[in-house]
């Protein structure tokens, strides 16, 4: 792996400035979250150039990486770990494509950056199986052909995903806006509806 | 016999290898166990659980990452291109321009009944923002931008027009040749339309505009090339594998035996992947070079400036109706861009004027015209959405002319015959009467119209319905495509077919016909497809082609495999084989109902471990046309203060033939519908035309596709089913294209049966509606 390296002729915020700016962030986290304080210190002297020592908790296995700072958490899960599940769209949090949850939350992979999620709970849609089993959700969105080409399926799975571990029993309409972070191009919402609906139904009879 | 055609799909008029044999074709399915029922798809559980690998999935040992600069300016002269500074960051492997590969490789541009446009894959003449300049591969793909950023580029930038309408002004700077017209104005003409109007007891005239739509898959366009020695593979996200290997292969000069494209799972195309894109040249340039695979996968910015488009269109309509119904005349001109090069910027825009409705005196001109703007791609159902736009628009204004409802002046003109094709050939068979009249019930239409549609004075959402009709250019599906069968011994069964899945259930659909005429399970059937290297030639899935073209060719070649078992059942079981008949695997008797063998249970079948079938497209019918029609209905609420659009039930009625697969014929449906109302209603490209010429909404932010809160929970899939045996062994006609082609117009009908205004420029957002709400006020 070739290192990073710094463009020093180029204006604006240097990666140094902007990596010292995620150490403070780090910091302000250790107040929540209590992390050891250590490792923030460690980033704010990183120099240009330099992997971090990251630790990721990905479907409740430990991933050890040296990651650049700039590296996106979706880049990270998708091209470095290979759970392709976890899709690229666009890169700028507009379509949902790579919704993993973080601590149970739908959040967009693409835009936390790998060093952003140390010491969360991160759920990719691999997490879901257990082996080659599939969830109750993925097992609905097959029932109900909740999509056509599949390439948004996957965060659509995890963004419902979240709604019902969030809320269990969703009303009707709160189901569209669970899923409105997601894009379809090939326009599934009806049957992704109808999809979470009998999830959430089938959750709720057990 | 006349000169082959290029059409934007196939070749017409070269003959293809076909199957069954004239006198060997297989009886229509009557009762079917398998087809047309709701059945989850076969590939179903790759795409839930994520084990699908798509090509922008592929990961390869020692894979780079390559990243394409491209010109930020409409119009330039690249004078020079430094890659000094790129080459020497560290992680970073290559960077290329046209000046650096010893042949910069041909890029060609044509378009169906439009000249032929020479062009380079790295043009140093770049007419649009977004043309190639330069390309890396690194490490990252966060070192490949780094490199692009350290590319020196020195640009004469040069004067621009991206205003289609004023591309043919007298000092517009010119794209190529001296006038902006991509060729003569294309003029169809029958009857006398001077008379028509003549004849007419209403005329109306009125303009339309549509805005020029993205197609933006949710996978983005992209590739992962490798080399083995001089053997190319290249995992595509594409609708046609077989259509990119020539692409690429005549592009770098290889034999296509050479060139191996990979497509099994892709992200969505519409039109926008049909064919290899300049990204795919440069990957496999750049993993030749350096020596290891390269995945080249474009950013979403990318495929907003250059990887296709529904052109922007501009069209007048004069239409004279009798007060009984019956239309006398359409008189029709569109003006439209496909781009930089020539692209369709008017391809089929004037058909369903042409041929849905009867009319004895039409006349049609288009004019297509260049701009320095991103190429055009086919875009679902071509032309179709734009031109419907303005004729169902102009049949609902006709309709409230003459107070007639707008369904029945439909019913008064539903022709049997193709008016506009030569010869006036009839339909194989026509659904449009029965899509209107059901449909119109199903939707209960008259009572939804009786409501009072303005609402009193108080309310604040006016609600209103509106319709509208469509046929798809392109039934029949085209050929050749071929299927292999092969059965093993143990009775299971391998489908070979070229033909890519794009979503709309090809897999699905395949494995239903194998699972139909051979009495077997689906789960039973394994299938490979879309590879040039494994699998039988199909044309790229688009034009609503892959199940009236692949599924016959399936079930011919299980009519080859049937023969074969039913010969070795007949010898096993000393029965004639003409009295066997097989179900749930195993091969009966219809005499004696002692004799019966399963599949798996045949000698001859086990001695040979494996028997083939091979099935191929059959011929068109002769002196016919098929067409599939369709009819929506909807219904819309707008807020009278706001202009917001809510659109609260629709409902889409289809003759597409025979249902082959409900539940992705319904899925269909929905979203050819949810597509549509992304076009009518949030989808626009706007180009700075007076400043910079640059694409201004570049992302899905700026840029707004139809979300899960867009679109209604009320949809209903209503299919007309009428098999359509005439039209090939399965009697299924397409489908992918008709569910969208009319739903802009029924929603424009809707707006204006809530509001009294006819809003004819695409999309109907809150930011249009609200001015032409307060318009309507002051008048009022």
């Amino acid at each position: 792996m070739a290192d990073e390296h710094e463009t020093n002729d180029r204006k604006g915020v240097t990666r140094r400035q902007f990596m010292t700016r995620v150490g403070v962030g780090a910091v302000a986290a250790t107040v929540v979250g209590g992390p050891p304080a250590g490792r923030a210190e460690a980033a704010q002297v990183m120099r240009p150039g330099e992997m971090a020592k990251i630790t990721l908790w990905i479907n409740t296995r430990r991933h050890r990486l040296l990651v650049a700072p700039r590296w996106s958490l979706l880049y990270v899960i998708r091209e470095r770990l290979g759970l392709t599940a976890t899709k690229v769209g666009c890169e700028r949090g507009e379509c949902g494509a790579c919704t993993v949850l973080v601590d149970d939350r739908p959040i967009y992979a693409c835009m936390l950056l790998a060093v952003e999620a140390e010491n969360k709970k991160i759920t990719t849609l691999e997490g879901l199986m257990q082996g080659e089993q599939i969830g109750p959700v993925q097992d609905a969105f097959i029932q109900h052909d909740a999509f056509q080409c599949g390439y948004c399926t996957c965060g659509q799975i995890m963004a419902a995903e979240g709604l019902l571990r969030k809320n269990p029993r969703p009303a009707d309409e709160a189901i569209p806006l669970a899923v409105s972070g997601n894009l379809c191009r090939c326009g599934a919402y009806p049957q992704i509806f109808k999809a979470v609906r009998a999830a959430a139904d089938k959750r709720g009879d057990q | 016999m006349k000169p082959p055609r290029e059409n934007i799909y196939f070749v017409d008029g070269l003959p293809v290898p076909e199957t069954p044999q004239p006198g060997e074709k297989p009886a229509p399915w009557r009762q079917t166990r398998v087809i047309g029922k709701a059945r989850p798809r076969v590939d179903a559980y790759e795409r839930v659980s994520g084990t699908a690998v798509y090509p922008s999935d592929v990961i390869l040992p020692k894979m780079l990452y390559g990243a394409i600069l491209r010109c930020p300016h409409p119009h330039a002269k690249v004078r020079r291109v430094d890659l000094t500074a790129a080459t020497r960051l560290p992680g970073v492997h290559a960077a290329i321009s046209g000046d650096s590969l010893k042949v910069n490789p041909e890029w060609e541009y044509r378009t169906f009944g439009g000249p032929t446009v020479k062009s380079l894959l790295f043009d140093p003449h770049c007419r649009h923002e977004g043309e190639v300049v330069a390309a890396v591969a690194a490490e990252t793909p966060y070192l490949a931008r780094d490199a692009l950023a350290g590319i020196q580029v020195d640009y004469d930038v040069l004067p621009f027009v991206t205003d289609e309408q004023q591309a043919l002004a007298p000092d517009a700077p010119v794209i190529h040749g001296d006038s902006n017209r991509v060729g003569p104005p294309q003029v169809y003409q029958r009857g006398d339309v001077a008379k028509g109007f003549g004849e007419a007891d209403v005329v109306l005239t009125e303009t339309y505009h549509t805005a020029c739509e993205l197609h933006t898959p949710m996978e983005l366009h992209g590739c992962v090339a490798e080399w083995d020695g001089d053997r190319l593979t290249i995992w595509e996200s594409t609708q046609g594998v077989f259509a990119v290997q020539s692409g690429v292969a005549k592009a770098l000069g290889l034999p296509l035996s050479k060139v191996r494209i990979i497509g099994r799972y892709m992200g969505g195309g519409f039109g926008s992947k049909l064919v290899a894109g300049k990204y795919t040249v440069i990957a496999a340039i750049l993993a030749r070079q350096i020596g290891r695979p390269v995945k080249l996968v474009l950013s979403r910015e990318e495929t907003y400036l250059a990887v296709g488009n529904r052109p922007p269109n501009h069209m007048a309509l004069k239409a004279g109706v009798k007060k009984d119904g019956r239309l006398t005349a359409l008189d029709f001109t569109g003006t439209g861009s496909g781009g930089a090069y020539p692209a369709g910027g008017t391809s089929l825009l004037d058909w369903q004027v042409r041929d849905l409705y009867t009319c004895p005196n039409v006349r049609c001109e288009t004019t297509d015209v260049y701009i320095h703007a991103g190429p055009a791609r086919p875009f679902r159902a071509p032309g179709h959405p734009q031109g419907s736009w303005a004729l169902e628009q102009m049949m609902d204004a006709l309709a409230h002319a003459i107070k007639m409802d707008p369904v029945q002046l439909r019913l008064k003109n539903i022709p049997a015959f193709s008016q506009a094709r030569d010869g006036q050939p009839p339909y194989t068979t026509t659904g449009f009467a029965a899509c209107l009249q059901e449909g119109a019930k199903a939707f209960d239409w008259q009572q939804a119209r009786l409501k009072p549609a303005r609402g009193k004075a108080d309310e604040v959402w006016l609600r209103g319905v509106g319709m509208a009709g469509a046929s798809w250019f392109l039934g029949a599906g085209f050929g050749p495509a071929t299927v292999v069968l092969r059965v093993f011994a143990d009775g299971s069964v391998n489908l070979n077919m070229g033909a890519a899945d794009i979503g709309t259930g090809t897999k699905t659909v395949m494995a239903m016909v194998v699972a139909e005429e051979l009495g077997i399970k689906s789960d039973m059937i394994q299938i490979e497809h879309a590879d040039t290297g494994s699998t039988q030639f199909s044309g790229p899935s688009g034009g609503s082609k892959t199940v009236p073209t692949d599924a016959p060719a399936a079930r011919a070649a299980a009519v080859a495999v049937k023969r074969q078992l039913l010969a070795m059942a007949a010898v096993q079981l000393e029965e004639k084989a003409k009295r066997l008949t097989i179900r749930d695997g195993r091969i009966h008797s219809t005499g004696a109902s002692d004799k019966a063998v399963g599949i798996a249970e045949l000698k001859e079948l086990k001695r040979q471990g494996v028997i083939v079938g091979v099935g191929q497209k059959g011929p068109r019918p002769e002196g016919k046309v098929v067409v599939p029609f369709a009819a929506q209905f909807c219904e819309v609420a707008v807020n009278r203060h706001t202009g917001e659009l809510k659109i609260v039930r629709f409902l889409g009625a289809n003759d597409s033939g025979r249902v082959m697969s409900r539940l992705t014929y319904d899925n269909q449906v929905y979203g050819g519908i949810t597509m549509g109302i992304g076009f009518g209603t949030t989808e626009k490209r706007y180009l700075d035309h007076g400043q910079t010429g640059k694409l201004v909404n570049r992302n899905w932010h700026d840029y707004k596709l139809p979300t899960a809160l867009d679109v209604p929970v009320d949809m209903t899939s209503l299919p007309i089913e009428m098999p359509d045996d005439q039209a090939n062994i399965v009697g299924a006609k397409g489908l992918g294209e008709p569910v969208t082609i009319p739903t802009a117009a029924a929603i424009a009908n809707a707006v204006f049966h809530a509001t009294g205004i006819r809003v004819t420029t695409t999309p109907i957002n809150p930011v249009q509606l609200s001015r032409l709400l307060a318009q309507h006020r002051k008048k009022e």
